[in-house]
């Protein structure tokens, strides 16, 4: 179970990325949308957790960017914001869609159901 | 009586006049409706009254005189016909003393004949005479025994000799009967001369003047030049009497003249010198009679008057009284639309605000979140630590501290989110959650229980989540204020028909009075203005609940409580409905 994580707040990327290895998962993570397509085209991944708001662009638009390298890539989108335009896109655009704080187990979850709808 | 004035009260006249603040009224409607109802009154009034007055003048003037002319012109006539009735007579004794020669005039029997001649021919004749130079009646035929009478010390004698004829006032004579005398003198051709002498009756004059068409208390009769009556009249002093009015002054015309007679009461006179006799014709009448026609008249005026105004205040009263109470209803949904604005501005403000505070707070909260997560899962994940209860104790301490907030953040990020909404999928409990989620420390701190009854099978159903949120977040602070610590607040949500469910949220307060109750709608109404209360969260709230297509029902009894009752269709109002 390959995942990548993107999000432009390092300190909750990363120590993320190390509970999510922690629950048997194998996690990469960039802080910016640019690091994320470079590991995106050296590796395989089976999940993008994305964040919605990043400098410069939105998690919408890194997905269809990525989207392109990796085709049968799942996306669980986060946010800090929780607007009605976060909400909705996130609601349409991928599997899940989680407020921060997260709650591990939830996410763990939803990216169990993601890849099993595989 | 004060019910029903109360009742069709308009409403410009029953609400405060607001006069200062951002809510304050455009203008004094109860002024303007004063104002409205005198300057129409005046300008519609006083050109018809004016008009009526100048109208009441011209009639009564116009019939005035034409009263006047017609007692002229009868005063005129009758002049003419006893002028007629007397130079008739006259011209037939001047006739008779030049024709017939004297002889034939001191034979009685032949002036019996021509008596009875003169009365078949002119009428009025009673007796004829003819006496000398010296006086003596010589020669008399009539019903009396005048035969050698004397008439040289009478006035009439000396001045018929002096004037050629006379004509008598009316006098009892010898006979003791009222009559008048003509006397034409003639001179013989030896020099000397005689008078022929008529008595006449006055019935003739009285019929000629009793004939008259005088209407009312009209009086037609003849005084003398010193104002002695000489005719019988009907209301007047009898004959031979002194008339109670001046004498009129000597005038060829016929005059007229306006008088008083011995009640008070306004007269009109006409008179007129008849030429050649003592006789002055007067003709009296009531002017209160003459102006019967007048008074017919003016009453239909003063009625048609009065009907006028009537009708155009009544009209004037309930015109401006409607346009007034628009003008007022027109400001008043201003005002309205005006808070609501306002409100939803606040609220969104409040909202946005929130979010920011919400959306800074949840990177560190998540930072938290994942550094205390992490530590968690070293002590979990690897041996090390798990033995050591106390810390991993305190890791879930911070954690479900950092839940917390989370659920904080997210319920505000949720609140301001759904603002912005309009129409969407709604689950009535969890948006009465949300809402009572604000409350939740309130009724805590004041120990107030709250109890939610939804029964199970209200389904989702369509509508703006917002409006919905503004409803039960006026009503629910509204009970909160109403109760004091330890109250009871009941909430249920129940079917009430296929289309339709009602939300009762009822509180164990201080309830309302009846009076009370008839104004809790009404924009500005407010039993909480000490503490800020601006009196529109429920008539806000009112329009609201019709904006969905509801419907919002109160009961409440002074101090046991109130009940709201919502009723909400499960399908949105189409626009027209709204």
């Amino acid at each position: 179970m390959r995942i990548l994580l993107v999000d432009d707040e390092t300190e909750f990327v990363a120590t993320l990325a190390e509970r999510l290895s922690f629950r048997n998962m194998e996690v990469d993570y960039a802080t910016k949308a640019a690091e994320a397509i470079e590991l995106a085209a050296r590796k395989t991944y089976d999940l993008a957790v994305l964040d919605m708001k990043m400098p410069g662009i939105s998690g919408i638009e890194l997905k269809e960017m990525l989207k392109k390298q990796c085709p049968g890539m799942k996306y669980i989108f986060l946010t800090g914001h929780g607007s009605e335009e976060d909400y909705r896109a996130g609601s349409s655009e991928a599997s899940g869609y989680l407020v921060k704080p997260i709650n591990i187990d939830i996410l763990v979850t939803r990216i169990k159901k993601a890849l099993e709808a595989k | 009586m004060t019910v029903l004035l109360d009742r069709i009260k308009p409403d410009f006249l029953r609400s405060r006049n607001i006069t200062t603040g951002p809510f304050r009224q455009m203008f004094n409607y109860s002024r303007i409706w004063q104002w409205a109802m005198l300057l129409t009154s005046i300008v519609t009034l006083v050109p018809l009254i004016l008009i009526t007055a100048i109208d009441y003048n011209v009639t009564q003037q116009s019939i005035e005189s034409e009263n006047l002319l017609r007692t002229l012109r009868v005063g005129s006539n009758a002049k003419r016909a006893i002028s007629s009735f007397l130079s008739e007579r006259l011209a037939a004794l001047t006739f008779v003393v030049h024709d017939r020669p004297y002889a034939e005039l001191t034979d009685p029997v032949k002036l019996a004949i021509l008596l009875d001649n003169l009365r078949v021919s002119y009428g009025g004749f009673v007796d004829l005479g003819v006496i000398g130079k010296d006086g003596v009646q010589t020669t008399y035929v009539g019903p009396y025994s005048l035969q050698g009478k004397d008439y040289s010390d009478q006035v009439w004698f000396s001045e018929v000799q002096e004037k050629g004829f006379h004509i008598s006032d009316v006098f009892l004579g010898f006979r003791k009967v009222p009559h008048m005398v003509i006397a034409v003198r003639h001179t013989l051709p030896d020099g000397s001369s005689y008078i022929l002498r008529t008595a006449l009756d006055t019935v003739r004059f009285n019929e000629l003047l009793t004939t008259l068409e005088l209407g009312g208390r009209g009086d037609a009769f003849l005084v003398n030049h010193e104002g002695i009556v000489q005719t019988p009249t009907r209301y007047q002093k009898g004959i031979f009497e002194q008339i109670p009015y001046a004498v009129p002054e000597y005038s060829d015309n016929t005059e007229i003249r306006e008088d008083k007679n011995e009640q008070g009461e306004p007269v009109i006179i006409c008179s007129a010198y008849i030429p050649d006799s003592p006789y002055i014709l007067v003709i009296i009448k009531h002017k209160n009679d003459m102006m019967q026609s007048w008074q017919q008249t003016r009453f239909k005026l003063i009625v048609f008057l009065a009907v006028s105004i009537t009708v155009i205040v009544l009209v004037i009263f309930a015109f401006s009284t409607y346009l007034v109470n628009n003008m007022y209803l027109a400001d008043q949904r201003r005002l309205m639309v005006l808070h609501e604005m306002e409100y939803s501005n606040k609220l969104a403000s409040i909202g946005r605000l929130a979010a920011g505070v919400a959306h800074e707070i949840n990177n560190p909260l998540a930072i938290i979140n994942e550094k205390a997560g992490l530590i968690k899962d070293l002590f979990t994940y690897t041996d090390t630590y798990a033995s050591d209860t106390r810390i991993v104790g305190l890791i879930d301490s911070v954690l479900s501290s950092v839940e917390r907030c989370g659920i904080i953040t997210k319920r505000l990020l949720g609140f301001a989110r759904h603002m912005e909404v309009s129409l969407e999928s709604i689950n009535i409990g969890k948006v009465i959650n949300e809402v009572l989620g604000f409350l939740n420390k309130e009724a805590e701190y004041r120990n107030i229980t709250v109890k939610i009854d939804i029964a199970p099978n209200i389904p989702e159903f369509q509508c703006d989540r917002g409006k919905l949120q503004q409803i039960f977040l006026n009503i629910v602070n509204n009970a909160f204020s109403a109760m004091d610590v330890g109250g009871k607040l009941n909430i249920t949500v129940q079917p009430d028909s296929p289309d339709h469910i009602v939300v009762n949220i009822a509180d164990n307060g201080c309830g309302m009075t009846e009076e009370e109750l008839g104004k809790i709608y009404e924009p500005f109404y407010s039993t909480k203005t000490k503490t800020g209360g601006t009196g529109l969260g429920l008539s806000i709230t009112y329009g609201l609940v019709q904006e969905l297509g509801g419907k919002i029902k109160v009961t409440s009894t002074k101090g046991e409580g109130t009940t709201f009752s919502i009723k909400l269709p499960l399908q949105p109002p189409k626009k027209a409905e709204k």
